[in-house]
């Protein structure tokens, strides 16, 4: 990866351009394709730009938790593969793709995007645990938005397993109702430098960001924010951030309808 | 019990259909993808490169380090993600059987690393793995002796077949699989495993049609090669 100063990264914002041509509120070209494993319960590519990530969903029975009997459970995780970066290391989980997983886990849970007492099996007893994988296959920056997005597109295809009775287990061989998706969060990452904010920063910009916003919102509902950066952000440039957020996450949703 | 006719209606000697394409991940030095019936891996090639903790430096050639992981999706029974004792012992036989086709004379001090992930599993996977492996580290420019190309052979029922599918490995009247990388150039194995009962006969013949097919299989890795590298 080149080495770009920072005087120039913003010469050039000033100029209303970014290193790649960008307008500055811009995203790359996003492109989703669905199915890409088949043993997957939904599965999905997400590509901005040269960035690209995989997101499996995978169904098993567990144990509701104690405070709610009637519902499922969602657990999101994330693995930055050696494969995808040369900084990245193999071994136990980095403290950034923790964050990247559990700020994609906030934006599902909390838009209530599941309906999770449609999972619920057996009250107390027996319940559909859903479990969301995100790899990243290779990053060019921003793998916060397209890991979000690669999350809901998988599980937007999720269909549930047949439940065997006898086995009290998931019978895999037989796929039946569709996951009751009800919301569709989108995340939109936003980066401030000097006095711009950009969307959807590539790696060179990421690592000379003041601050970083991530916001997750569905409609004009805003559902997780997650701030990043050792930077500090003003009221107004968070309004900003959150009017563009918004907007972009409206119209990235329409690449994983279409 | 007889094993007359293959479940996906393949000849006994015939592999599932395969493709292969060179220079997916943009990141990476090297990288490729192998498909083979429903099993898909992909491998990215990183170096040479500084190795690190620094007493594992050897003066006098380059480490090649080979990583084999099974995304968490790509089997019915989700697998838990990091790795396992099983994806380590692929791992270490993934290294050896890409070993004696690489020169890493030149790289002292250096390592070459070697990420391979499945992406769907229907049996095969660490045969594909190297497969596509052997084709990153050629787009990565690595100095090599050959191309390795790998399969599975074995015993399904009565009779010896090439590349098992899954449900040939759990074939009710007993199957044994053997996978195997071949050098095409010299015909040498550098990757041997068995899981079952043959007797010396059935392995020397299960040797000979797997070397056979891995000739092929090598055509079809060249192809990909040349493919990203023809020019316009």
């Amino acid at each position: 990866m080149e080495l770009i100063s920072k005087n120039y990264l913003i010469s050039l914002l000033d100029k209303g351009i970014r290193l790649d041509g960008r307008k500055l509120e811009e995203y790359r070209k996003i492109e989703v394709s669905y199915d890409i494993s088949e043993h997957a319960e939904g599965s999905a590519r997400v590509k901005i730009g040269d960035t690209e990530v995989i997101a499996g969903v995978k169904l098993e029975t567990g144990e509701p938790y104690p405070d709610s009997p009637d519902e499922g459970n969602i657990i999101v995780s994330g693995e930055f593969l050696g494969l995808a970066n040369e900084d990245f290391e193999s071994g136990p989980p980095s403290v950034e793709s923790i964050e990247l997983s559990r700020v994609v886990d906030r934006g599902i849970r909390e838009s209530k995007a599941i309906d999770l007492k449609k999972l619920c099996i057996k009250e107390k007893e027996k319940v559909w645990m859903v479990l969301i994988d995100i790899y990243v296959i290779n990053d060019a920056g921003n793998l916060q938005d397209a890991s979000a997005l690669a999350a809901l597109a998988a599980l937007s295809k999720t269909k549930i397993p047949a439940y065997d009775e006898e086995t009290k287990k998931a019978d895999y061989k037989e796929r039946k109702e569709k996951l009751p998706l009800v919301k569709m969060p989108v995340e939109c990452s936003l980066g401030k430098i000097g006095k711009h904010i950009i969307v959807d920063p590539l790696l060179e910009e990421e690592k000379l960001l003041d601050a970083r916003l991530t916001v997750a919102s569905i409609g004009k509902v805003v559902c997780a924010l997650q701030k990043g950066g050792n930077g500090t952000l003003s009221i107004e440039e968070i309004e900003k951030m959150l009017k563009i957020g918004i907007d972009k996450n409206s119209e990235n949703l329409k690449v994983v309808k279409k | 019990m007889s094993y007359t006719k293959r479940n996906d209606g393949r000849k006994f000697d015939e592999t599932r259909e395969i493709k292969a394409e060179v220079g997916v991940i943009k990141n990476a030095d090297g990288s490729a993808k192998f498909q083979i019936g429903k099993t898909i891996a992909i491998a990215a090639v990183y170096g040479p490169r500084n190795l690190y903790p620094k007493f594992l430096q050897n003066p006098e050639k380059g480490m090649l380090r080979c990583n084999y992981n099974m995304l968490s999706f790509s089997v019915d029974e989700r697998i838990r993600p990091g790795p396992s004792r099983r994806s380590k012992e692929i791992s270490l036989v993934t290294e050896r059987a890409l070993s004696p086709a690489v020169d890493l004379s030149t790289f002292t001090n250096a390592v070459v690393d070697v990420f391979v992930e499945i992406i769907q599993a229907d049996a095969g996977t660490r045969c594909a793995g190297i497969c596509a492996a052997s084709m990153a580290l050629a787009d990565a420019g690595i100095p090599m002796r050959d191309l390795v190309a790998a399969v599975s052979v074995g015993k399904v029922g009565d009779k010896l077949v090439v590349d098992l599918n899954k449900l040939e490995e759990d074939y009710e009247g007993g199957a044994t699989d053997v996978p195997i990388a071949v050098l095409p150039r010299n015909g040498e194995i550098s990757l041997l495993q068995m899981d079952g009962e043959m007797e010396v006969k059935e392995i020397k013949e299960a040797l000979e049609i797997g070397k056979k097919a891995c000739e092929k299989i090598a055509e079809i890795q060249r192809k990909a090669l040349k493919e990203k590298y023809k020019g316009d």
